[in-house]
Order: C-alpha cells, then sequence, then structure tokens
C-alpha cells in the first residue's frame, strides 16, 4: 500500500517536472521576448539561477549589514503592555487603539497607566508594573442609564411605527415618548456596546450588565437622548431621571420621574443632594450610599443599585452599651439601655452603615441575612434598571 | 535629449498620471487620502523611494539583466530590489531620522507592494529609457501621484462635511470623485504627443 502510493508520487512529480523542463521554460523564455525559439539555452538557466542568487545573496548581505549597523533597540514594554490591554481598540483612552496606548504610556511619562476603561484597575495595575510607573487608585466606572420610565410606566406622545432605533425615533419629533428627557427603549445603546453588555428589559428598558461593561461609552455617545452616563460603580445610588420637567408635567408623563420635591434633599444625613432646573442631583463626591433617599422618594425616582444590602450586627461581646449607634440610626432601628447590650431591628434597618462607623469598639458588622435580603428587595418598579 | 527628458516628465507627472490615466496605485490612494496629513506624508516617501529605486533598477537592468539575456526576471527581480531597499531605508529611518520614520516610516510598508513603483522600472526597461530619462519617469510619475493624492485629500477633507447619501459615504463616493477628477484630467491629453 505505501510502496504503491510512493510510486504514484513519483512517477507524478517526474511527470510535472518534464512537462516544466520540456514545455514550461521554453514558454517562458519566448515570452520574454529572447533570441530562441523553441528551447533555452542551458546557458540561461545558468545564468538565470546565478543571477538571482548573487542579487538574493547581495540584498540579504547588504540587508544584515545595515540591520546590524542601524540597529534600534525596541523597548520590549511596548509589546508587553499591549499584551495587556484587552485589545478591543475602542478608544476610550484617547490613543488610536491598544497599539497607540501601549506606545504612549511606555515612551511617554506623562501618560498615565490608569486609561484604560475596559481593562480597569487589573489592567492599569499590570501597566504600571511593566513601566515601573505609579498606578494610581481607578475608581471603576459604569455607564448609568438615567431613565426608569419603561413602556408601562409612561406615556406615548403617539404611537412610533418607524425604524426600531432610537436615531431614528428621535427625529420623528423627538421620539414617541412623553416624556422629552427619558429613554425611547429601540435597543441603539444595545447594538453600540462592543462589548454586549446591554440588555433590553421586557419594559424596554437598558439594563447594563455590571460584570461586562467596561465603562468605554460607546453607549453614551450612541443615545440619542444622553440618558446614559458614566458614573462611578462604588456610588450605587442613583437618581435614575433627567427629567427638568416641573413636578406636574413629570406626574403626567411618568409614574417614576424625579418631580423635585426636595424630600431627598431633607434627607440625605450629608448634604449630597441638591435641586437643580427641577431635577434633583446627588454629589457623588459627598453621597455616603446610605440608601435613605431611595427609601423616602415618592416617586422611587431614585434608584439603589446594590441589590441585598447587608444589615447591622451588634456584637454582643464588643458592644460596651455606648448609645452612639442608636442616636446615628436614621430608622431607629437599634435600641437599648445605656451600659448594655444594643439590639438592631433587622426589619427596621435599611443598611445605611451610619452605625458601622460611629461604633468606636468596632462592635457592628454589616452580615448579609436571608430574611433581611427578602424585606430589602427595591421596589417592583425599578426592576427594569436592576443590574442583572 | 534634455526636452526628451523633460517630456517624459510632463507626460509622466500629468498625461499619463498612474492614478487617473492608468488606475494604478489606487489602494494607497484610497487609504492615505482621507488626512491631508497622511497624504503628504505618503507624497514625500512614495516620490524619493521611486526615485532612487529607479535608479537601482536602471543599473541593474543594464548592467546585469541586458548583457545576460534575463530580461523575462523583470518583475522578479524589480520587486526584490524594491522590497531590499526599502527594508534598508526603513531600518535606517529608524536609526538616523526617527522622527521622520514616525511620521513616514507606516508608508515605507504600505509602497513595497505597489504597483506604480513596479510600474516605473518596467516601463523604463521596455522603453529602454536611460539613466536620466528613467529619473524623469521617476520623479514624474511620483510627483503626479502625489499631485493625486493631495487633490484627492483636500476633496475628502471637505467631504466629510458634506451630506452624502448614507450607502455613499465613504469608498463610494471616493471612488465617483475619482472618475470626476480622472475626465478632468483626459483634458491634458494630447498636450504632448511623445
Amino acid at each position: 500500500m505505501y510502496e504503491q502510493m510512493t510510486n504514484i508520487l513519483l512517477q507524478v512529480l517526474s511527470h510535472a517536472a518534464s512537462i516544466l523542463f520540456n514545455n514550461l521554460v521554453p514558454r517562458i523564455a519566448v515570452e520574454g521576448a529572447m533570441e530562441t525559439t523553441g528551447t533555452v539555452p542551458v546557458t540561461t538557466v545558468y545564468t538565470t539561477l546565478i543571477v538571482l542568487a548573487g542579487l538574493g545573496i547581495v540584498f540579504g548581505v547588504a540587508l544584515a549589514i545595515v540591520a546590524a549597523k542601524f540597529v534600534v533597540k525596541v523597548d520590549p514594554k511596548v509589546e508587553k503592555v499591549r499584551e495587556t490591554l484587552p485589545g478591543a481598540n475602542c478608544g476610550a483612552c484617547g490613543f488610536a487603539g491598544c497599539m497607540g496606548y501601549a506606545e504612549a504610556v511606555v515612551g511617554n511619562p506623562d501618560v498615565a497607566v490608569h486609561m484604560c476603561a475596559p481593562g480597569k484597575s487589573p489592567v492599569a495595575e499590570k501597566i504600571a508594573e511593566i513601566t515601573g510607573k505609579k498606578a494610581e487608585k481607578v475608581e471603576p466606572k459604569i455607564a448609568r442609564v438615567f431613565c426608569q420610565g419603561g413602556n408601562s410606566l409612561s406615556q406615548r406622545k403617539f404611537i412610533y411605527t418607524g425604524v426600531q432605533d432610537c436615531t431614528a425615533a428621535v427625529l420623528a419629533a423627538g421620539g414617541d415618548k412623553s416624556c422629552e428627557y427619558g429613554c425611547l427603549g429601540y435597543g441603539t445603546c444595545m447594538r453600540a456596546c462592543p462589548f454586549g453588555a446591554i440588555t433590553m428589559s421586557a419594559d424596554n428598558l437598558p439594563i447594563i450588565s455590571l460584570e461586562k461593561c467596561t465603562a468605554c461609552g460607546k453607549c453614551v455617545a450612541a443615545c440619542p437622548k444622553q440618558v446614559i452616563e458614566l458614573a462611578q460603580t462604588a456610588k450605587a445610588v442613583v437618581i435614575s431621571c433627567h427629567s427638568r420637567d416641573k413636578g406636574v408635567d413629570v406626574k403626567k408623563k411618568c409614574q417614576v420621574g424625579c418631580i423635585a420635591c426636595g424630600i431627598c434633599v431633607r434627607t440625605c444625613p450629608v448634604d449630597a443632594i441638591k435641586i437643580d432646573n427641577n431635577l434633583a442631583r446627588i454629589d457623588h463626591s459627598k453621597c455616603i450610599v446610605c440608601g435613605l433617599c431611595v427609601k423616602k422618594c415618592p416617586t422611587s425616582a431614585i434608584h439603589d443599585y446594590i441589590p441585598v444590602r447587608p444589615k447591622a450586627y451588634i456584637d454582643p461581646a464588643k458592644c460596651v452599651g455606648i448609645d452612639v449607634c442608636e442616636k446615628v440610626c436614621p430608622v431607629n432601628a437599634i435600641s437599648g439601655e445605656i451600659r448594655s447590650l444594643h439590639v438592631v431591628n433587622q426589619g427596621k434597618c435599611i443598611g445605611c452603615r451610619m452605625c458601622e462607623s460611629r461604633c468606636p469598639k468596632k462592635a457592628i458588622t454589616m452580615v448579609e441575612s436571608s430574611s433581611a435580603a427578602a424585606q430589602s428587595k427595591p421596589a417592583k418598579a425599578k426592576e427594569p434598571v436592576a443590574v442583572s | 535629449m534634455w526636452q526628451h527628458v523633460l517630456t517624459i516628465f510632463i507626460a509622466s507627472a500629468l498625461i499619463n498620471n498612474f492614478v487617473f490615466s492608468r488606475y494604478l496605485g489606487l489602494c494607497i490612494f484610497f487609504g492615505v487620502t482621507k488626512r491631508m496629513e497622511t497624504a503628504v506624508g505618503m507624497s514625500f516617501t512614495f516620490t524619493a523611494v521611486m526615485l532612487v529605486e529607479a535608479v537601482l533598477n536602471w543599473v541593474i537592468y543594464t548592467y546585469v539583466m541586458v548583457p545576460y539575456h534575463l530580461g523575462f526576471l523583470k518583475i522578479v527581480i524589480f520587486i526584490g530590489t524594491v522590497a531590499a531597499f526599502v527594508q534598508a531605508a526603513d531600518t535606517m529611518m529608524k536609526k538616523v531620522a526617527p522622527a521622520l520614520y514616525y511620521k513616514l516610516g507606516i508608508y515605507l510598508a504600505l509602497i513595497v507592494t505597489n504597483c506604480i513603483i513596479l510600474a516605473v522600472p518596467l516601463i523604463n526597461a521596455d522603453e529602454n529609457y536611460s539613466l536620466f530619462e528613467s529619473m524623469a519617469l521617476a520623479l514624474g510619475s511620483g510627483l503626479g501621484f502625489s499631485l493625486a493624492l493631495i487633490i484627492m485629500a483636500s476633496i475628502r477633507e471637505k467631504l466629510e462635511l458634506a451630506d452624502v447619501p448614507k450607502s455613499f459615504q465613504g469608498l463610494p463616493i471616493s471612488f465617483v470623485l475619482t472618475g470626476l477628477i480622472a475626465l478632468a484630467f483626459l483634458g491634458f491629453s494630447g498636450m504632448i504627443t511623445l
């Protein structure tokens, strides 16, 4: 079997070779305007081989000399950084692709290591390690949708039957939603997302995945309503509304809009909320993410992105009966006599962590309990924007 | 003789413009004309490489290929020469003029596989041009290509602001434009008869 195959192969090869030498070579020669007609003189074959080999050697040696003489040490760090980067070429760093950033961050001492938005802090740390630069702490960011008025909770001006795309819908009198600030829900952001982090909920609102979102900003740029913004992931309490309409008008158009009633402003223990132009905004540099405003908002316009808040638990061994926690608790969930053990009412506790930081004995810890989880879930209306 | 050299120069730059009347080198033409800066960079690199490489290939053709009757190896040898020269230039530029390399270096790699670069020595060889005639053709072709790049880049920069129908945006409208400019260049034909 094996011998047969080799025999056939040899026959084919020798046949091909004979064709090549008998037909092909002379034909090339004839077409190449040689003086010969029919066959090629052996000398031409030799000179061809010699000249080609000679030129090859000359070029090769010349290139080798040039390469040796003009050698430039390429920084191996660039390639290393390039490998570390995600390679999405999203341009969030402001350079032309990942290679551009890699070159800049290695070559230019002024370029910071934390520019890669998709890479977040792990990549920044690795780049810092490679380049020897100092890694500044990267505040992880995420895209947040500032609208909760899905189809079921908001009104429509008219029935839109055009192209199912927000950029197209917005051309028809600013979109079909009564609220001119709200999400149109045709999924332009979902299609713009290079990481597949956005899905559309049943109520036609984008759901942004906490794990997949890299805060590259593509959806922010794609949204014709500017309803998506990049926000710090840690600052999980957000006023999910962009409406600058007066409270009465907001009420008419949407059940979950900010009516600028000011209750949150009064509730906030750190004065982080201000009402500006009929819309409450949280100053995230002040916000302690206690979640008090979430509970107090009459229209549920404020959304808490922490799915389950752990509740306070007082360690009986550490508690010395100081009533700081009792005083600081905004919902009166802690009770107890002075100099005796204090107890947290798990039903009342909203997990704001204010007592935790105030206890001088560090007796309070935040514990996730299954019963607490059931009670602290956000209201049904907020489900569309809940982080999956 | 000098008159003939001048004629070749003008003819290759305008009348037989490589892009607009021979339709060669279109990949680079469309690739680098998105921005004026890249177009100008490419023009300089291209013209310089073309001139040097035409001389090199003329020397090899006249003193090696003609005496040994190796005319049929034109394409192979010319491409080899261009590739070797461009690679050497690339390496040298990186060391000698890094600033220039970062500006123009990326175009060098594109030039190796360009058809105009190969067409010029082939025409030189076919027409049996002298050294000066070869250089005139190379310089003329280089400048003609530069002219094409710069015209196109300036139009395409303006085109960014124009309201082009979506299906025509990008490459399609560029092809339409190229056709129109080619029509305009047709006006040069008959200016000089070789």
